[in-house]
C-alpha cells in the first residue's frame, strides 16, 4: 500500500500514470471478489461502511420503487447498525417510505416467522429487507440464509450489513444468494474511509453520487492506495479466517469463563451458543455498573472496550440492540463489549480478568444513589 | 493525587487542567452533559453545555494528552438545578442556578463519583484561591483578579469539598490565563467568556420561566397605600429592585419611579415603591454552610449578596429560623432566594440562602 503512494495518476484518466492507478485499482477489484465469491463487476468502491448502506438501501429502494410504485416497504431488523437504521429511517420520514422492523429473541436473533408474515402480507409492496450478517453489539448470526429464502420466493432484493462478518464468517456471495453485500475496509485490518458495496450483476441500483460515474452507481475519484490496502487486508483474513478464528474463540471462550468467574453475576449478552455468535465477540451486562465508569476504570487499566453507541456530545446512551432483546434499561447500562481479533493474546484476556472485580466494584459503588444531609444553620 | 478536570470546552477550566498536570497530579477530563437535549442549547460559545463546547472539552483533551470522557448528569441537573429555578421564580424568590450547580453537581455528584471511581480531588477553573493551613485545614480566598473573582458562587462549599478541590487560577488575572493557553496550544484561548444562565438558550429567563409556568396574573399594589395599580402577568417575571417591566399607567404624585419593592407569590401580588423602599439593613437567611466552621454569634463580618456585587459591613446573629445579618449601611434591592456569602477580609467563611430583608428603622 505503501508503494503504491507512489503511483500519482488517478485512475479515471488514460494517461500512462492513470493507467497505473487503473491497474491497481482493478486488481484490487479481482482480489475482493475472490475473497467474497463475487464477480469484479460486483464490486463497487465506496468510502466505507456507512456509504455502502446508504448506497444499498437508497439505491435499491428508489430503483424498485421506479420499477413499481406499489414497492414503498422497507423491512429490516430492529438490531441492524445506525449506518442501517438511519438511512430506512430517512426513506421513511423523506420519501414516503412505509418500515417494518423485525423483532429478535432474547439473544439478538431476528424472528424468521414474523419477517414470513411481514412479506406474506404483501410481497408485492416490499422494496428490499436488509439484514445484518452478524450484530456489531452483542455478535449473533443472523440466519440469512431463512431471510433469502423467504425474500427470493417473491423477487425481492436482500442487503446484507456484512461489515462485522466479513473475514470472520464464512461469506460467499454467489453461494449465499444476497443481492448487495457491505464490506469495510477497518474492520479487516485495511485503512480506514475505504469499502465497497457487492452489488449482484442485473440489480439495479440509484446512486447516490452523482458526477463522472467512476464507478457503477458511484461517483468520485477513487483512493487507489487505499484500495489495494483494502484488498490485501481482506484476503488475508479470508486465507487466515479459518486458524484466527480458531486462536480467538478459545480466548473468547476463555474471557467469557474469566469474567463469569470474577464476576457470577454477569449477564453474558447474545447467542450463549459458541457457533450463534462472532468469534470475537462477548458482550456482558454488570449489573449496578454504568457502562461508561467500568469503561474509565479499564482503560486506565490499559483495557480498551466499548460501552455501545454515543450521541454526538458524547453523552452514552443505552444500546438500542440491547433494549430491542428486551434487556431492562438499568442493566443495558452496564453493558460492556470486549471484542477480541488476530492480534488479541491471551495476556490480554488475563489482564482484563485481572483488573475486572476491582473495576466493578467500584463502577457499583459509583452507581448507587447516596443521600447526603447537608448542614443547617 | 488522582484528579477529575471538569473541561467545559472554555479556556479556563482547559489551562486550569494542563496546571494540574504541570503540578503532578495524574489528570483525566470529563466533560458533563447536563441536558438530555443538547440541540436545545446554544451552540455558541457562550453557555456551558453546547455540543461545540463538548468538541471543544474533547480537542483540549486531546492537546493535552489525557483521557477523555462525557458524564451524563443531565437528570441531576434537571432536578436539583433547572426544577429548583423555576420552582424558586414560582415562589418568589430569586435563585442563583450557578450556586446551585456547585452546590449540587460539581462538587457534590461529580465529587462523589470521582472519590468513588478511585480519585482523590476534582479541579476546575473557577478565579478562587484556596490555602491550606498547617493543621491541613483548607481556607477558601478570593481571587487576586476582582473583576473575575468567583469565590461569591463557590461560598457554598464545605471544607470536606474543599479539601478535595483544586483552583489553579485564583492567583492570575484571566489575560495571563488566554495568553497560557494560546502558549499551550490549546485553541480555546480567544473564546468569549460565558456568562448569563447556561441552561436559558437564548438568553431570554423571563420567556424560559413563562413557558414552564404559564401566566400567573396578579396585581401590582403600592407599598405604601395598599391600593391596586394595576395588572400584571406573574411574579416570576420581577425581582426586587427592578424598574423594567412595572407597567403602571397613573405616575405617583411625586413623579418619582416605581421599583419592585417585594413580591408575594401565595397571591400573585407584586409590590411596588419608590427606590427608598429597596434600601434594607436586616437580612433573615437560612441553610448556612460554613467553608470551615460556622461564625460566632455577633462575629462581624462583609456580606455579599450577587455575584458582583460589593461587600458591606454586617454582625451575624443566629436565631430559630436561621441566621440575621445587620449591615452596618443600607444595601439596594435584595432578593429573598439570593445567597448571602460571607467574608473574613478576602476568606469566605460561609453562606446563607437570602429568606426576606427589612428596614431596622422606618
Amino acid at each position: 500500500m505503501t508503494a503504491a503512494y507512489a503511483i500519482t495518476g488517478n485512475a479515471s484518466s488514460l494517461h500512462a500514470s492513470g493507467r497505473q492507478a487503473r491497474k491497481l485499482v482493478e486488481e484490487a477489484r479481482e482480489t475482493i471478489a475472490g475473497a467474497l465469491g463475487c464477480r469484479p463487476g460486483e464490486v463497487i468502491f465506496t468510502s466505507g461502511g456507512t456509504e455502502s448502506d446508504n448506497l444499498a438501501i437508497k439505491g435499491l429502494f428508489w430503483a424498485r420503487r421506479a420499477g413499481d410504485q406499489r414497492r414503498i416497504q422497507v423491512i429490516t431488523s430492529s438490531v441492524e447498525h445506525h449506518a442501517v437504521l438511519d438511512p430506512v429511517e430517512w426513506l421513511g420520514t423523506h420519501e414516503g417510505a412505509v418500515v417494518q422492523l423485525i423483532p429478535v429473541d432474547s439473544h439478538g436473533q431476528i424472528d424468521v416467522d414474523a419477517l414470513r408474515e411481514m412479506v406474506a402480507a404483501d410481497p408485492g409492496s416490499v422494496a428490499l429487507i436488509s439484514v445484518m450478517a452478524a450484530n456489531n453489539e452483542v455478535g449473533t448470526v443472523q440466519p440469512l440464509n431463512e431471510v433469502v429464502a423467504i425474500a427470493s420466493e417473491h423477487g425481492i432484493p436482500v442487503h446484507c450489513d456484512a461489515v462485522q462478518a466479513a473475514g470472520v464468517l464464512d461469506l460467499n456471495f454467489a453461494i449465499d444468494g444476497i443481492d448487495a453485500l457491505t464490506v469495510s475496509s477497518h474492520k479487516v485490518g485495511g485503512p480506514h474511509g475505504v469499502g465497497a458495496l457487492v452489488a449482484a450483476r442485473g440489480v439495479a441500483i440509484e446512486a447516490l453520487l452523482h458526477g463522472g460515474a467512476h464507478e457503477r452507481s458511484r461517483s468520485g475519484t477513487l483512493d487507489a492506495p487505499a484500495i489495494a490496502g483494502f484488498a490485501a487486508a481482506l484476503i488475508a483474513a479470508v486465507d487466515q479466517r479459518e486458524q484466527t478464528v480458531a486462536r480467538i474463540e478459545v480466548l473468547r471462550d476463555s474471557l467469557i469463563k474469566g469474567v463469569r468467574h470474577v464476576v457470577p453475576d454477569a449477564v453474558l449478552q447474545g447467542d450463549p451458543v459458541a457457533s450463534g455468535r462472532l468469534p470475537g465477540n462477548a458482550h456482558f451486562s454488570f449489573p449496578g455498573c454504568e457502562g461508561d465508569a467500568l469503561l474509565m476504570l479499564l482503560d486506565a487499566r490499559g483495557i480498551e472496550c466499548s460501552t455501545g453507541s454515543a450521541c454526538t456530545a458524547g453523552i452514552p446512551e443505552p444500546s438500542h440492540v440491547l433494549l430491542a432483546m428486551g434487556v431492562d434499561p438499568e442493566l443495558a447500562r452496564g453493558s460492556l463489549r470486549f471484542s477480541l481479533g488476530s492480534t488479541s493474546t491471551q495476556a490480554d484476556v488475563d489482564a482484563l480478568i485481572e483488573a475486572l472485580p476491582a473495576a466493578v466494584d467500584r463502577a457499583r459503588r459509583a452507581g448507587r444513589p447516596r443521600i447526603r444531609i447537608s448542614s443547617e444553620a | 493525587m488522582r484528579v477529575i478536570a471538569a473541561l467545559s470546552g472554555g479556556v479556563d477550566s482547559a489551562v486550569a487542567a494542563a496546571r494540574a498536570i504541570d503540578a503532578g497530579h495524574e489528570v483525566v477530563g470529563i466533560h458533563l452533559a447536563l441536558t438530555p437535549d443538547p440541540a436545545q442549547f446554544r451552540e455558541g460559545g457562550r453557555g456551558c453545555c453546547s455540543l461545540e463546547d463538548a468538541r471543544d472539552a474533547r480537542r483540549v483533551a486531546d492537546v493535552l494528552g489525557i483521557a477523555y470522557y462525557v458524564w451524563d448528569l443531565a437528570e441531576q441537573f434537571q432536578a436539583d438545578v433547572i426544577d429548583d429555578f423555576v420552582s424558586e421564580y414560582l415562589a418568589g424568590r430569586t435563585p442563583n442556578p450557578c450556586l446551585r450547580c456547585n452546590e449540587h453537581i460539581k462538587f457534590s455528584a461529580v465529587l462523589d463519583r470521582a472519590i468513588d471511581l478511585g480519585f482523590d480531588a476534582v479541579v476546575t477553573g473557577h478565579y478562587a484561591q484556596r490555602e491550606v493551613r498547617d493543621d491541613g485545614v483548607v481556607e477558601l480566598h478570593r481571587a487576586v483578579d476582582a473583576t473575575k473573582d468567583q469565590s461569591y458562587v463557590l461560598a457554598v462549599l464545605e471544607q470536606w469539598q474543599l479539601q478535595r478541590s483544586l483552583f489553579p487560577l485564583g492567583a492570575d488575572p484571566k489575560t495571563a490565563i488566554r495568553d497560557e493557553a494560546l502558549e499551550r496550544g490549546l485553541l480555546v484561548a480567544d473564546k468569549p467568556d460565558s456568562h448569563d444562565i447556561c441552561f436559558v438558550a437564548d438568553g431570554r429567563t423571563q420567556q424560559f420561566l413563562r413557558d414552564r409556568i404559564g401566566p400567573r396574573e396578579g396585581d401590582f399594589v403600592d407599598a405604601e397605600t395598599g391600593q391596586t395599580l394595576g395588572r400584571h402577568d406573574g411574579t416570576f417575571g420581577f425581582t426586587v429592585g427592578q424598574r423594567r417591566g412595572v407597567t403602571i399607567e397613573r405616575p405617583r404624585a411625586d413623579g418619582a419611579p416605581r421599583y419592585v419593592v417585594g413580591l408575594d407569590a401565595s397571591t400573585q401580588t407584586v409590590l411596588v415603591g419608590p427606590e427608598s423602599l429597596l434600601r434594607v439593613d436586616v437580612i433573615d437567611a437560612a441553610n448556612a454552610r460554613w467553608t470551615i466552621e460556622p461564625a460566632h454569634n455577633g462575629a462581624e463580618l462583609a456580606v455579599q449578596v450577587r455575584a458582583h456585587g460589593d461587600t458591606t459591613p454586617a454582625t451575624v446573629q443566629f436565631n430559630e429560623s436561621g441566621l440575621r445579618l445587620t449591615l452596618q449601611s443600607p444595601e439596594r434591592g435584595i432578593a429573598a432566594g439570593q445567597t448571602a456569602a460571607m467574608y473574613a477580609g478576602t476568606q469566605v467563611v460561609g453562606s446563607a440562602t437570602i429568606t426576606g430583608a427589612s428596614r431596622s428603622r422606618a
